[in-house]
Formats: C-alpha cells, structure tokens, sequence
C-alpha cells in the first residue's frame, strides 16, 4: 500500500468545485485511491458525496492511500492538486 | 387528434402577455410518490443488478442531455451524472439492499440520506440537494418504467402544461419547441409568470381544471384573454391560425417613446437587476430604468460590498444611459431573499418583519454606504439619478430616508409604495418624496394578505383587483395634486391592458422588464387619457379582479384604434 499525506490549499475546502475536480482527476486515473482525516474512516477517493461528506476545510491534513504498483506518480499528481488553490483556478 | 371524445370547453386563468398558440398538449410528470417501505420479493442480489442497471442508464441519458444542451445546462447535468454513478452512493444502497429493500426504496433513502447531509453544510452544498432530489427521482422513474418527472422532451413543438414549474425546470426549457406554457397554479407574480414574462412565452397560468387536460389534446392559448380553448373545431382552429399569421405580418413599433393615442406622454422604463442587461434594455426601447434592484450586489456576500466596489457598478450602470432618468433602489432584504448580514434572525412571518427599509436601518452604516456609492457614481455620469427606499410604511420613514440622502448628496429621492399605510397616506407621504414607484407585487400581497409564494393563496394574487387599484388611485390623486410623479414597477405595469388602467390611475410612468416593452407601448397607442380615466372607472367600480379585468378587456375591444385589428 503506498500512502501520502497532503495539507488542503483550497479557500473554501474540499467542497463544491475543488472537490468535483479532485474526484474527476482520481477517476480518471484509473486507480483505487481512499482519502480519510486523521483518525477518520476512510472514503472512495472518486466519490463526490464522500469526498465532501468527510467535511474537509482549508488548511486540514488528508492522507491518500492506493494499492499496485506504479501508483506513485498518480497520488503525488493529486497531492500537488489538493495543494493548489483550486477555488482560484 | 383523437380527442373529439372529450367536449370543446374552455378553461380561463390568467394571461400573461398578448401572445396567441396553437399546438398539442405535452404534460409534465407528476413529481413521483415516495417507494413504498415493503420488503422485496427479489432476492437482494437481483435487485442489485436492478439498481446498478437503473443508475448507469440514468446517467447516461443525463449525459445525453447535457450533451444536447450545451452551455451551462451541459456542467449542470454532467455533474448530475456523476452523482448518479457515485461509487460511495452505490455502496450505500447495495447495504441496504441487504436489509431486504426494493431497488426504488433504497435508492430513495441513499439519495435522501446525501441530501440532507448536503442540507445541514449549507450555503453552495445545499443548492445541489435539489440536484440530487432530481436524479433520484430519474433512477426511481427508470426502475418503475415510469416518464421521468422533469420538463418533457418531445420531437414536436407542445404546449406544456403543468401543475407550476420549478425554478431548475424553467432554465432547461428549450424556447423552440415549447409554443405555450400552461398551469394550473400560480399567479400573475409567480415565477414561471415572471419567467413567461421575461423570455416572451405565450402563458396562461392559474388556469382551472388545467390538470384535466390530456396528453396530446389540442388547445388554442390565448394570453390576452386569459383562456386556454380546449378540442377547438377546425373553423376555430383556422380562425386562430389566421391571427397568428397576421400578428406575425404586422410591423411592431419596436421602439419610441411611450405615448397615448392623444399624445400624452408615458416613459416606459426597465427593471434591471444588474448593469449588464443596460444595453438589452436599451435595444428594446426603454427610455430609462424605473426600478433598478441592488441585491446582486450583496447575494452570496457574507458582507457589504465596499463603497469602491458598489460605486463601480453603479458608474457601470449610469454611463449606459446619459440624458436618461435611473431609479435605483437601495438595497431590499428580506422575506424570499433574507441577507444574513442584514438580519439573522429567524422571524415567524419574514413578509411581515424586519425587512426592506427597516432592515437598512436598524444598520444605517450599509445604508449610508450605498448612497455615497450611488452619489459618487452620479457625480461621475450623465444620467439622472433618482433613489428610493425599499418598503417604506410611515411618513416618519419617508423623512428619514430622503434627509439621510439628502446629506449624502443626493438629488431626487423617493419611496416604494407596497404598503397599504404608505398608499393611503400618500398624500403626507408624497410632501416629503420627491416621487413615489408602486411596487404591485407586494402591495398585492399585503391588500388581499395573501403570501405572493404560497401556491395555495396565488388567486388573491392578482393586481386587477379593485381594492388594489384603489390604492393605487390613492397615489395617483396625491401624486396629481402635488405636481410629483407616480410610477409603477410591479409585474402590473408589464400587463399591457392593466397598464392603461394604470395611467387612468393617474401613473405617469411604468417600468418593467424590457421583454414586455413593445406589447404596452402597442396597447398604450390605442387609447386617449380619457379612455384610460374611463377604464379604470370601470375596473374600480368591479367586485373582483376577475369582473375588473373582463369590464375592461370587453370596453377596450370595442373602443380600440382600428389598425390594432379585429377582436377576439
């Protein structure tokens, strides 16, 4: 399992557009990845309802997690995505 | 059409505008029942295979849809789409499934149990529940082999007929196919009225029995008449067709001002809600702005705007038109369009609380800011700046709002008269003002106490009735008596025969959205100011808005200037 952690840039949170762009871009990578909050339970890193279910707000610590090989370049593309301002995009 | 079975009849409700269909009637779905909590007589494994089914045909007709849509229909229904295959959402009905659910009842209470979860975030989250209330009822259609509930889709021009329309089913209605618009609720102020209104569909909307009637039956809309004419004889049919073809003939003067057949000047002005629409407006022929509302300013903000950002806009606005008269009204909070900022406090009946020109001042410094913004913009343009204050109910307030702009440096200051205190005591009240607007909607609402967006009470909302115009002659008369001029911005002034009436009330100026402009400038030229005076002696004299508007509609055909064409 390769896991990465990532601090959320966005003004407003993993909500709304971010969260849409962000579910967009794992779906389209084709890779099983969960996002959870520390301590958190886990949710489909593709799933818009579950994505903002967890309640994520600017400035939290999220951590990714895939299965399989070769998924390093996916989780460090979606980290640097949840490190920009994606409200500013 | 095979639908001689059923008597020819008339159904009457009111018009909105002048405009005149012919077509077949296409229904809209009935909004779908609740599934029923009953255990399945499925195993959980196929009706899995049911739901999964359901919801990727689901979102690929919505896809579809988008598709064909384009433009922000297409984001909106994509993102809808992707709710439908929503891996997390998926998960959660194949748990329920487990239970021993029907594929509908757990689709239901998935989709449900997300849509109050994105209630309870608020603010943008919540706006996408209704988003998912839509696809969930989509999926639970296609289980059931039901139409999906939603505006119809057919491959022909219709008349759509529905109970009333939602706001979300209106921004997706395609304007070539739909010939006319139906229903069965709602008012003159409604909002598919006001969408009618604005996009210049012919509608007839309150209609009674409009329910009744049947899918492909054909009916002749008839807006001026406020009748809908159901399995119409083919001499009918052709009668209208020929009217139609005429309507199109005929040459409409587009623009001009707006004049009575003996010349008596009435501007006809726009309400504009933001300064965008400024050259729309200008190209349909409005000789100014009568009511320019501010809110779009502060929706969304979880503050004011600052005095440079208003100004900014404001600037925007005046330059588009120099020379010309804009009323701009200071900001109007409250009842269907609460400001958090202004007021945060829950009230039992919002119509009736701290709202319009109370709410401003109980925080006098929004206030004072958005008439500098207004004061300064006019010192940098040409036009000529007249501001009002929302929901004005005592002179008292009168004298505060014109000393308090006044101070800021402003010109010419006036009140919205949606109250009945303020349209009794106009007299007082006009000694004070500069001039008055009557806001018809609201002084409907508080006339008859009926709630202008209760469904159940929209048939006391209706401007023609004789207690409202009375009120309105009260102004009239004061307005007349003190040399001040007395305009109204209501969805009145844009009902072409009601704005006659309206001048023989003694309103010397109408404003309204610039899509209605041409049809009131056309009316207007059919008649003196003695022949107004003469119909609004007529609907005064009336019980109900119902007798007000046909004593007047039966007079004016009779008395119309001849190149307006036959009646009906």
């Amino acid at each position: 399992m390769t896991e990465r952690t990532a601090q959320i840039a966005s003004s407003h949170g993993l909500h709304a557009r971010p969260a849409s762009l962000f579910t967009q871009a794992v779906m389209k990578s084709g890779v099983k990845v969960n996002i959870a909050k520390p301590e958190g339970k886990q949710v489909n890193a593709a799933s818009i309802l579950g994505v903002i279910s967890l309640g994520i707000e600017s400035g939290d610590t999220v951590t990714l997690t895939a299965e399989g090989d070769n998924v390093d370049t996916v989780l460090d593309e979606l980290v640097s995505m949840l490190e920009r301002d994606l409200d500013a995009e | 059409m095979p639908s001689n079975t059923l008597a020819t009849r008339t159904l009457h409700g009111a018009g909105i505008g002048r405009g005149l269909a012919v077509g077949r009637v296409v229904r809209m779905p009935d909004p779908l029942p609740e599934p029923a909590n009953t255990a399945s007589a499925l195993t959980p494994a196929a009706e899995l295979t049911r739901a999964s089914t359901a919801l990727a045909e689901t979102a690929a007709d919505i896809r579809d849809r988008g598709a064909r849509a384009g433009g922000t229909a297409h984001d909106v229904l994509e993102a809808q789409a992707f709710m439908a295959e929503d891996p997390t959402l998926a998960d959660d009905i194949e748990a329920r499934l487990q239970t021993g659910l029907t594929a509908e009842r757990a689709v239901f209470e998935a989709f449900a149990g997300f849509r109050d979860l994105l209630i309870s975030m608020g603010g943008y989250m919540a706006e996408r529940a209704t988003d998912l209330d839509d696809v969930s009822q989509r999926v639970i259609a296609h289980l059931q082999g039901v139409a999906a509930p939603g505006i119809p889709d057919p491959d022909f021009a219709f008349v759509l007929v529905a109970r009333d329309l939602a706001p979300a089913d209106t921004a997706l209605l395609d304007l070539t196919k739909v010939l006319a618009l139906v229903t069965g609720e709602g008012g003159p102020t409604s909002h598919t009225a006001i969408l009618a209104r604005d996009k210049a569909i012919v509608a007839v909307v309150g209609a009674t029995d409009a329910l009744q009637l049947r899918e492909g039956e054909t009916v002749i809309v008839d807006a001026a008449a406020g009748t809908v004419r159901v399995a119409p004889a083919a001499d009918e049919i052709a009668a209208a067709e020929a009217e139609l073809a005429e309507r199109l003939a005929r040459p409409v003067a587009v623009v001009g001002p707006g004049v009575l057949a003996d010349g008596t000047r009435i501007p006809l002005l726009a309400n504009l809600g933001s300064a965008d629409a400024a050259a729309d407006a200008v190209a349909k022929g409005a000789e100014g702005v009568g009511l320019f509302r501010t809110e779009f300013l502060f929706l969304d903000a979880q503050s004011a705007p600052t005095v440079v950002v208003q100004q900014e806009q404001y600037t925007k606005l005046l330059a588009a038109f120099p020379g010309k008269k804009v009323v701009v009204r200071a900001l109007d909070a409250g009842a269907d369009k609460p400001l958090s900022f202004l007021n945060d406090s829950a009230e039992e009946n919002p119509a009736l609380g701290l709202r319009g020109l109370r709410a401003l001042r109980a925080n006098e410094q929004i206030l004072r800011d958005q008439l500098t913004a207004l004061a300064n913009a006019d010192a940098a343009t040409h036009a000529d700046l007249w501001v009002m204050a929302p929901m004005v109910s005592t002179v008292e307030e009168t004298r505060y709002f014109t000393a308090l702009g006044r101070e800021l440096g402003l010109k010419t200051l006036g009140v919205m008269v949606e109250v009945p205190s303020a349209a009794l005591l106009a007299d007082r009240i006009l000694a004070d003002a500069d001039f008055a607007s009557i806001g018809t909607n609201d002084l409907t609402q508080y006339t008859l106490a009926a709630d202008r967006l209760l469904g159940s009470v929209a048939a006391f909302q209706d401007p023609w009735h004789p207690a409202v115009l009375r009120l309105v002659g009260e102004v009239g008369r004061a307005g007349a008596a003190l040399g001040k001029p007395v305009g109204v911005c209501g969805e009145a002034a844009a009902d072409p025969l009601l704005a006659v009436v309206l001048v023989g009330l003694g309103v010397n100026s109408l404003s309204m959205s610039p899509a209605a402009l041409a049809d009131v400038r056309t009316e207007l030229a059919q008649f003196t100011l003695e022949q107004a005076q003469q119909f609004a002696d007529l609907a005064l004299a009336a019980n109900s808005a119902f007798e007000a508007r046909a004593a007047v509609l039966e007079v004016s055909q009779h008395q119309s200037h001849p190149n307006k064409g036959a009646g009906q």
